[in-house]
C-alpha cells in the first residue's frame, strides 16, 4: 500500500502525477523535452537509458513501463531486453553503448563518471549534447525511481498493463491528457 | 574541467550547465523553485535543509553548500552553520518532526526501497503530514537527480563555504527562475 493517499486507478507515478499537479509540471515538461524533443537520439534509443536507469534502480513499475515503450518505439522487444542484461551484447551502435555505459555510472553516482568513459563515448562519435542528455536522462530517473519506490506506489503485476502504458507514452509523450485521467476509472487499462 | 564543452567555463556547478542547455534549465529552475520556494506548511528553511543534506549525502560539493547556504540564509543562521549539516545537526535547530523527514529523506538517497511504514509511521508521529511526506520524498529523489546532473558532468564547484554566501541569499530571497519556461 502507498505511504500516501493515491488514486487507486492511477498506479506508479501516474497517481503522483496527479497527486501533486504543481509539481508535476515542471518533471513533465523536463521529461517530455528530454525524452520526446528534437534530439539526434531517437525517442527509442532514449528510452533504452531510462529502462537501463530504472533496472539498476530496481524499480519494477518504471523499468516495465519505459521497457513497453522502448520496445513499441523499437518495434521489437529484444534490444531492450539485452541491453538490461549485457550492454555489449546488444544491437546497437558503439556510440550507444558508450552512453548507455554513461548512464548506468550515474545510477551509481554522478561521482562514478570518469573522463576516459567520456572519452570512450565521444570517439564512439557522441557529441557534448547527447552526452549531457545522456547524464540527464539517467538522473531524472534517479528521481523518478525514488519517488516512485520511496512513496511504495502499486505496480501492477499484469503485462498488459504496461503494453497500454507504453502505448500512451508513444501516442502522447510525456505531457498530461488534456482531460485528465478520469476516464482510467472505469477500466483497468490506459489508453 | 568539465566532461563537455561549456560556453562559459568560469561558472560553478548547475549555473554552467543551465548555460549549455536552457530548453532543460527552465524546466530544472521551476521545479527548485516549486520544491523549495513554492507555499508549503514546510518552510524554505526547512525544505533548503532536506536539500543540503541529501546532497552531502551524496557528495555533491556545489549543491551541499549552496544549498545550506540558501538554508542558513531562510533562517537567519551564521554561515558557519553550514557544517552542522554534515555533523548530524547538532547546532541547527531542528524540530522532531523534520528530523523525521530528514530520515526519510536520508532513506530516499539510499533508494526509494529503503522507506519503510515505519520510517513514514514515526514521521506522522511527529504530525507530519502526507503532503510533507510526498514532498520530503520529492525533494530526496530530485537533489539525487540534481547531484548527479551536477558530478556526472564534472563540473568545477568553489571549495570555501564562504564563496557560497551570495548565491544562498540569492537562492534564498530572488529564487531559482531565470529563464522563462516553455509551456506544453
Amino acid at each position: 500500500m502507498p505511504h500516501i493517499p493515491l488514486p487507486d486507478h492511477l498506479p506508479g507515478i501516474t497517481g503522483l502525477l496527479e497527486y501533486s499537479k504543481e509539481t508535476a509540471h515542471p518533471i513533465r515538461l523536463l521529461t517530455q523535452f528530454l525524452l520526446r524533443g528534437e534530439n539526434s537520439l531517437s525517442e527509442g534509443e532514449r528510452e533504452l537509458i531510462a529502462t537501463i536507469v530504472s533496472h539498476n534502480n530496481e524499480c519494477k513499475f518504471c523499468t516495465a513501463a519505459h521497457t513497453a515503450a522502448a520496445d513499441i518505439l523499437l518495434g521489437e522487444n529484444e534490444t531492450c531486453e539485452m541491453v538490461k542484461q549485457d550492454i555489449d551484447t546488444a544491437p546497437v551502435s558503439e556510440k550507444m553503448k558508450a552512453l548507455l555505459k554513461i548512464a548506468r555510472l550515474v545510477q551509481v553516482s554522478g561521482k562514478a563518471v570518469t573522463p576516459e568513459t567520456v572519452t570512450y563515448a565521444r570517439n564512439a562519435g557522441a557529441t557534448d549534447l547527447e552526452i549531457h542528455d545522456t547524464v540527464l536522462i539517467a538522473a531524472l530517473f534517479c528521481l523518478y525511481n525514488r519517488y516512485v519506490d520511496g512513496t511504495a506506489t502499486v505496480a501492477p503485476t499484469d503485462p498488459q498493463f504496461y503494453l497500454g502504458l507504453g502505448q500512451r507514452l508513444k501516442d502522447h509523450g510525456y505531457n498530461r491528457l488534456p482531460n485528465g485521467y478520469d476516464h482510467l476509472k472505469k477500466q483497468n487499462q490506459p489508453s | 574541467m568539465a566532461h563537455i564543452t561549456l560556453p562559459d567555463e568560469s561558472l560553478p556547478g548547475i549555473v554552467g550547465l543551465f548555460n549549455f542547455r536552457p530548453e532543460t534549465a527552465a524546466p530544472l529552475q521551476l521545479l527548485a523553485e516549486t520544491l523549495l520556494r513554492s507555499s508549503s506548511s514546510l518552510t524554505s528553511g526547512e525544505r533548503e535543509l532536506i536539500a543540503a543534506y541529501v546532497s552531502h549525502l551524496n557528495n555533491c560539493h556545489f549543491c551541499h553548500t549552496s544549498h545550506a547556504a540558501a538554508a542558513m540564509a531562510h533562517l537567519e543562521c551564521d554561515l558557519a552553520l553550514v557544517d552542522d549539516i554534515k555533523n548530524d545537526f547538532r547546532q541547527i535547530e531542528v524540530s522532531p518532526k523534520l528530523r523525521a523527514l530528514l530520515r526519510i529523506a536520508a532513506k530516499v538517497q539510499q533508494s526509494g526501497k529503503e522507506v519503510r511504514d515505519e520510517d513514514v509511521a514515526n514521521a506522522r508521529a511527529e504530525q507530519a503530514t502526507d503532503q510533507e511526506i510526498h514532498d520530503t520524498v520529492l525533494i530526496a529523489a530530485a537533489f539525487c537527480m540534481f547531484n548527479r546532473y551536477v558530478d556526472g558532468l564534472g563540473t568545477w564547484a568553489p571549495q570555501e563555504n564562504e564563496a557560497y554566501r551570495e548565491m544562498g541569499q540569492r537562492m534564498a530571497h530572488t529564487g531559482y527562475v531565470r529563464f522563462p519556461v516553455l509551456q506544453d
